[in-house]
């Protein structure tokens, strides 16, 4: 499957050495078996806030989208990033669209592994807004805080 | 009113640029239909059962006489001259070309209108109380808060693929005219003992094939946390709601399933966990967006009209219309006017682009450029002197807009049902018209009082029947429609689930049906009783027998 990520904000194709996978479950059951993990496969129904396990030592983290409908892992991705603190790659697999990837950039989601044909166009997905409302993982600055450094300014 | 400024204009513009885009890829076959569908769906489009079927999101019911104008021209244009005024504040298209709705949406944002998430599994357009503003006793105006969630729930990354659907509903007075109880969180502004403003905070109401009343999981809170305590429902419910079965997906089926108290501690522990000082709007913002509330320069005026009252003497129809379809105002000579989209025999919250232009027109003139869409698929003119009264009812009249019968039994909500919607197993809206034609009399409608009917074409109760005083739901029975009739619904604050009468009736057997209930109501009413009190006191067992007994 190819691979994007995320670099500064634009997104490029990736050509990578494979990850040494392991799943949440596996490495919480017996994390001595796998010393070569590097990437921590997170199920979307997995509880973040009690992951009893420390994950800042993978490279990448990976969330799933079995279907575009199904968001979980949008929550997910933004409490690694804003309550755990994780700081390397949160990867999304599974059902990525292109029309999806700017709501998963800004969960705090910066590897993607997406199909060819879905990939068209993944470039200017992230450019189709301006501004963003709200405060979320991305650090854009919300709308109402642009109101206020402009009113600031003038 | 709020007005956009450049912030907002933008996202909407943005916003009509990728629809664009999204529709240019599905014409030229890049996407399948079905790939298309979530797009769209995000965007208020569904394919029905003739045509596309476009929604407007008309943000907590409130339109300015340009931007009614905007919609009558873009119904002329795009569509067949008509347009449907809907149960949550919305209005749609039934008509237009897939092909012509960019253009059409780019038309509306030049009004500062649009169509964002008035549909999919996301945050839904706000609703409120259709008299905010101008009702008397409200604590303040419903729809700043309105405002504020509108901007905060739109296009929000991490909340656009819910498990299901997303309702919220604003009030700010005792009196619940937004059905608050029947919404996925419904928000009820008071002040408490202490003095101070905040929300009492309702979850998990909602009707469809499993309605509940919606349960306080916080009695009061304090009215600047709003945003982080809804972040931290949405993201329980987000994590926590069921997928492996949309139709027990809403938020309603996880309250029930943890319990109130339950969730209600799993919400306050997220809280209390998030950041909430980049979620919560700082004191000027909500100071920014306050303002644009402030109540219009209402002249002072003293309480009576002499005019009014000489005209209702003279228009015997112009006094029952007062008395039906007007309703008290803060201000002191000011009076707020209910514009029926309910004329007898017509289709419920249908207007014409002609009927379009001239509430605008009215509204311009006599209520401070401002009109209302109501959730019982009305329109209101929120400010308007008792001395225009009577010009105001004699021009909605020559737009056949004057039918007085607000709350009563011809104001009937009705979904679209098997005349456009691909799900329904009857029809609705003509069993509306019948049962208008059968009491067409208004002095008899005025004589019953207050009445609410809703019909619903299936289960999905659209047409809100489980809380109607009278509810009909159209149920397939072996390829034939049938309807079972619901009675003691009700959503205002009084809110119920109507029981089940017993077996189906047929079409045929609807509208006679309608009236032995409200034949016995008269015959057996005390006092100043509505139909709903007399059905309380007396039991449900009395109004069926009256249903059921052989005629
Ligand atoms: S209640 Fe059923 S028939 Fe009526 S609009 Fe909703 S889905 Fe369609």
């Amino acid at each position: 499957m190819p691979l994007l990520k995320l670099i500064g904000d634009r997104l490029l194709p990736a050509i990578e050495e494979a990850k040494n996978e392991v799943s949440l479950e596996d490495w919480r059951a017996n994390r001595i078996a796998h010393p070569d993990a590097t990437a921590l496969v997170i199920p979307n129904d997995a509880d973040i806030d009690d992951l009893r396990c420390d994950v800042s030592g993978f490279s990448a983290i990976i969330l799933e989208f079995p279907a575009f409908k199904d968001g979980r892992a949008y929550s997910q991705a933004r409490l690694l990033r804003e309550r755990i603190g994780y700081t390397g790659e949160i990867r999304a697999r599974g059902d990525v669209l292109r029309d999806q990837l700017l709501y998963m950039v800004r969960c705090g989601v910066n590897g993607f592994e997406i199909a060819g044909a879905a990939s068209d166009g993944a470039e200017t997905a992230l450019q189709e807004f301006s501004f963003a409302y709200q405060a979320s993982s991305d650090g854009a600055t919300p709308v109402w805080k642009r109101r206020r450094n402009r009113a600031a300014a003038a | 009113m709020y007005r956009y400024d450049e912030f907002d204009a933008t996202m909407v513009a943005e916003r009509v640029e990728q629809f664009r885009g999204q529709v240019a890829r599905r014409l030229s076959g890049d996407l399948t239909e079905d790939q298309f569908k979530p797009l769209r769906l995000m965007n208020g489009l569904y394919l029905q059962l003739h045509a596309y079927m476009l929604r407007v999101a008309i943000p907590y019911g409130t339109l300015s006489s340009k931007q009614m104008r905007a919609l009558a021209e873009a119904s002329r244009k795009y569509d067949k001259g008509y347009a449907h005024f809907t149960t949550r504040q919305n209005l749609q298209y039934n008509w237009p070309a897939l092909v012509d709705v960019p253009d059409l949406l780019d038309d509306l944002a030049k009004v500062e209108m649009h169509a964002i998430q008035t549909s999919g599994n996301c945050i839904r357009n706000v609703t409120s109380d259709q008299y905010a503003g101008a009702a008397q006793g409200e604590v303040e105006d419903p729809r700043i808060w309105c405002e504020v969630i509108r901007q905060w729930s739109t296009f929000h990354p991490e909340f656009s693929y819910l498990p299901r659907k997303f309702k919220i509903a604003v009030t700010a007075c005792d009196h619940d005219r937004a059905a608050v109880k029947v919404h996925d969180i419904g928000l009820r502004l008071y002040k408490n003992d202490a003095g101070e403003t905040g929300f009492e905070v309702m979850v998990g109401g909602g009707l469809g094939r499993t309605p509940y009343i919606g349960q306080t999981i916080r009695k009061f809170l304090p009215k600047d946390h709003l945003l982080s305590y809804l972040e931290a429902i949405l993201r329980v419910y987000n994590l926590q709601g069921r997928r492996d079965n949309m139709y027990k997906a809403r938020i309603k089926i996880l309250l029930n399933a943890k319990g109130a108290d339950d969730f209600a501690s799993l919400v306050e522990k997220e809280w209390a966990a998030m950041d909430a000082k980049d979620v919560d709007l700082p004191a000027d913002e909500i100071a920014r967006i306050r303002d644009y509330f402030a109540a219009p320069e209402f002249e002072p005026l003293p309480e009576t009209s002499a005019g009014l009252d000489s005209n209702s003497t003279k228009n015997k129809a112009f006094g029952r219309w007062v008395r039906t379809n007007t309703h008290g105002h803060r201000a002191p000579g000011y009076a707020i006017v209910n514009i029926s989209l309910k004329p007898i025999g017509g289709i419920p919250g249908d207007a014409s682009d002609a009927q379009m232009d001239a509430v605008a027109d009215i509204a311009e003139q006599h209520s401070f450029d401002e009109i209302r869409v109501t959730h019982e698929q009305n329109l209101v003119l929120p400010h308007v002197k008792k001395d225009d009264l009577y010009a105001v009812y004699l021009a909605l009249e020559a737009a056949e807009l004057a039918t007085a019968n607000i709350g009563l039994v011809s104001d009937i909500i009705a979904c679209p049902g098997l005349d456009y919607c691909s799900l329904a197993n009857t029809r609705s809206i003509p069993i509306a018209q019948r049962i208008s034609e059968r009491f067409a009399d208004l002095g008899v409608q005025e004589d019953i009082g207050e009445l609410k009917i809703k019909i619903s074409g299936c289960i999905n109760a659209c047409g809100h029947h489980h809380v109607g005083h009278i509810g009909i739901l159209g149920v397939d029975k072996k390829g034939e429609e049938f309807y079972q009739i619901t009675l003691g619904g009700s959503g205002a604050e009084d809110a119920s689930i109507g029981e089940i009468a017993g077996r189906g009736l047929s079409s045929g057997e609807v509208v006679d049906a309608v009236e032995k209930l409200v034949g016995y109501y008269r015959e057996n009413r005390q006092d100043t009783e509505r139909f709903l009190d007399t059905y309380r006191r007396l039991g449900a067992e009395k109004f069926k027998e009256a249903l059921y007994a052989a005629a």
